[in-house]
């Protein structure tokens, strides 16, 4: 009878151990996985961000003698970008319309359209930068003439350096919420 | 010999547990009268097969480096044995995959087959469909032709309308500040290792969800679902009157899948995957980025949507979209499942689906879209013995860029009005004014025309087109 009554509490006392214990396990259990997941998404992580990380330069780009453009001219030159990857084949080069205007003034348009950054062409005898997208259009100086850009082209960064001209690489122009 | 052999295999099935795998399948019921309507997910799954077959397959012919994609890709089109067949297989793989999950999704709609208990099924289903666009995106980008480059730009732009992060996501997305070598690896790796292993995942899930609960019964007018007795009803049906899913069930399955493969087969040997465009080169202006079929309708709705709601709608139209789709189970609960007593939900779909067939439709037709190749105009078509000045203004018409735009007779762009008689509708002095000052979708002439080239043009557009007796 005693022994029984022992072994019940015994019983009991263990449960309650093997429970507490349990829980114990379970936490650590989690805790590890937990640790694990954060050590192995660590690399994909990394990994994504490597164009984040990376060091990059802002580099001027020669794009030809001065003389090479014409006053009132419109011309599309093309430079290699910033920081390029030893693959990158052509790809690492983007293209900009050049307009020279009297008095040296140069000033030089992304190709990219400020809607959705399709390519716009230069049509000469229109005097007008036109999206084969959805139809948007642009004077010659870069600003908004009809359809669905919400502001005009973009510009890039231009100067004059011993007779060369020479523009900035920068980033893909993009047109936010606000434009 | 035979009963060796029977003897191996039954030690295989018995250590191998291979009865047991499909078990599940053959002791799990299904509601009778679970018909032809029933194979839609089932064919989408099919379809998630042959992509991941003809995936691997393409992952042996093509080099995902920017330099050199493009050629290999040549190869996979011209020169690999048979390796035009299976692009044009994993093309209309995909095709048949955002298609047949458009029924299933539909057919899931129609019959509520969402409500009690299966909300989650409704809810890894949306999931699943989001990944597998982002699958149909990256993989027409992987393409990598000037098309593709060029609407991996366009995915950034859209991505850029997004508050506050929309520049990071949008330079994230493409590797960097502009399309660069890291920018294909990036979509390789996103198309070929992420985004499947999410997608098994859901689908693993989905699966489960639709053995746990139980395929939803044909639904019948007045029979209503009630969340506190339904399990226990749908239970008490299954043994009365289930059928085995295999093979009562599955076997419309395996027909319908079959009948989707011979489609596939017969469209990628005949039609095949979209031809290539020119290499990747971001300094060719030459290109017209145009999505896959089953994007050109969202195309179609950024080029029609006025300016000033365009960048809102971009950004919150999906996220709006995407909170409504996952929220329908929760909106309408249990009650009615029968499409007879849902007319809102009928008219709802037709509504959706009218909505993206016309988006559809005009997005082929590209109205908007200057013709850059249109055929210029000849005098002789145009005005028979023309004067100096109209013939002037004919040869203006072709260069300045009217035709992009404007038709005479069939000749031109659509994407303003045709001005065959443009001479009856406004007036000379009309004419000079829309010219000079432009509107809304047409730019303004004004600063690039001198006086006489605009009185040639307007002569022009005065005198074409009239009848013979009246022009001679
Ligand atoms: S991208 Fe140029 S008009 Fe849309």
């Amino acid at each position: 009878m005693m022994a029984c009554n022992c072994e019940d509490q015994q019983t009991e006392e263990d449960f309650k151990k093997a429970v507490d214990r349990r829980g114990f396990l379970t936490k650590i259990t989690i805790a590890i996985g937990g640790f694990i997941g954060t050590v192995l998404a660590f690399p994909l992580i990394t990994s994504m961000l490597d164009p984040v990380t990376r060091k990059k330069s802002v580099n001027w780009r020669e794009i030809g003698d001065v003389n090479e453009f014409k006053e009132n001219e419109i011309k599309m030159v093309s430079f290699e970008n910033a920081s390029p990857y030893e693959w990158s084949g052509k790809i690492a080069y983007s293209a900009a319309y050049i307009r020279r205007e009297e008095n040296n003034k140069f000033t030089a348009f992304s190709v990219n359209c400020a809607h959705l950054g399709c390519p716009v062409r230069w049509e000469a005898d229109a005097e007008l930068f036109m999206c084969p997208c959805h139809g948007g259009v642009y004077y010659k100086d870069g600003s908004r003439a009809a359809g669905p850009p919400p502001r005009g082209l973009y510009t890039y960064p231009i100067r004059i350096v011993n007779n060369q001209v020479e523009i900035e690489t920068e980033a893909l122009p993009i047109t936010n919420i606000s434009s | 010999m035979k009963k060796k052999l029977k003897n191996i295999w039954l030690w295989l099935d018995d250590r191998g547990g291979f009865s047991d795998l499909i078990k599940p399948l053959k002791t799990h019921l299904v509601p009778p009268g679970s018909t032809w309507n029933y194979v839609w997910g089932s064919a989408t799954l099919f379809c998630l097969i042959i992509q991941v077959i003809t995936g691997i397959a393409l992952g042996f012919l093509y080099q995902p480096s920017a330099d050199v994609a493009y050629q290999s890709l040549q190869y996979i089109e011209n020169q690999a044995f048979m390796g035009s067949f299976i692009r044009g297989m994993h093309n209309w793989g995909a095709s048949g995959m955002v298609f047949l999950m458009g029924m299933h999704m539909i057919r899931v709609y129609i019959n509520a087959a969402y409500k009690y208990p299966r909300e989650m099924s409704w809810i890894t289903g949306v999931v699943l469909m989001a990944i597998t666009i982002v699958m149909a995106f990256t993989g027409q980008l992987l393409r990598w032709d000037n098309n593709g480059v060029w609407s991996a730009v366009v995915a950034a732009e859209q991505m850029g309308r997004i508050p506050l992060i929309g520049d990071s996501l949008a330079y994230f997305l493409l590797g960097g500040d502009t399309i660069n070598g890291e920018t294909l690896n990036r979509f390789f790796a996103m198309h070929v290792f992420l985004f499947p292993a999410l997608l098994f995942l859901m689908v693993i899930y989905h699966l489960y969800l639709v053995f746990k609960n139980g395929i939803s019964e044909p639904p019948k007018v007045g029979r209503l679902v009630d969340p506190k007795t339904y399990k226990k009803w749908y239970e008490d049906m299954l043994l009365k009157k289930g059928v085995p899913f295999f093979p009562d069930a599955i076997w419309r399955d395996a027909v319908f899948s079959a009948l989707v493969l011979v489609v596939i087969v017969c469209l990628a040997w005949f039609v095949g995957a979209p031809a290539l465009s020119d290499a990747p080169d971001l300094t060719n202006v030459n290109a017209n980025p145009k999505p896959d079929w089953y994007f050109t309708w969202i195309f179609a709705l950024f080029a029609l949507m006025p300016m000033q709601i365009e960048s809102y709608v971009m950004f919150l139209g999906p996220l709006i979209g995407v909170i409504l789709i996952f929220s329908i189970p929760f909106l309408s609960k249990g009650g009615e499942r029968s499409p007879l007593r849902r007319p809102w939900a009928i008219a709802g779909v037709i509504f959706i689906v009218l909505t993206i067939s016309s988006l559809w439709y005009v997005g082929v037709q590209e109205p908007w879209s200057p013709r850059f190749d249109a055929k210029p105009l000849s005098e002789y078509t145009t005005v028979p013995n023309a004067s100096p000045e109209v013939k002037k203004g004919i040869e203006l018409f072709n260069t300045v860029g009217c035709i992009y735009c404007h038709s005479i007779g069939d000749d031109g762009g659509i994407r303003g009005p045709n001005l065959s008689d443009v001479q009856n509708r406004l007036t000379r002095e009309q004419m000079v004014i829309r010219i000079v000052n432009g509107a809304e979708n047409m730019p303004a002439y004004g600063g690039s025309l001198s006086k006489e080239e605009l009185d040639a043009i307007v002569s022009f557009l005065e005198t074409q087109y009239k009848t013979p007796n009246k022009g001679n």
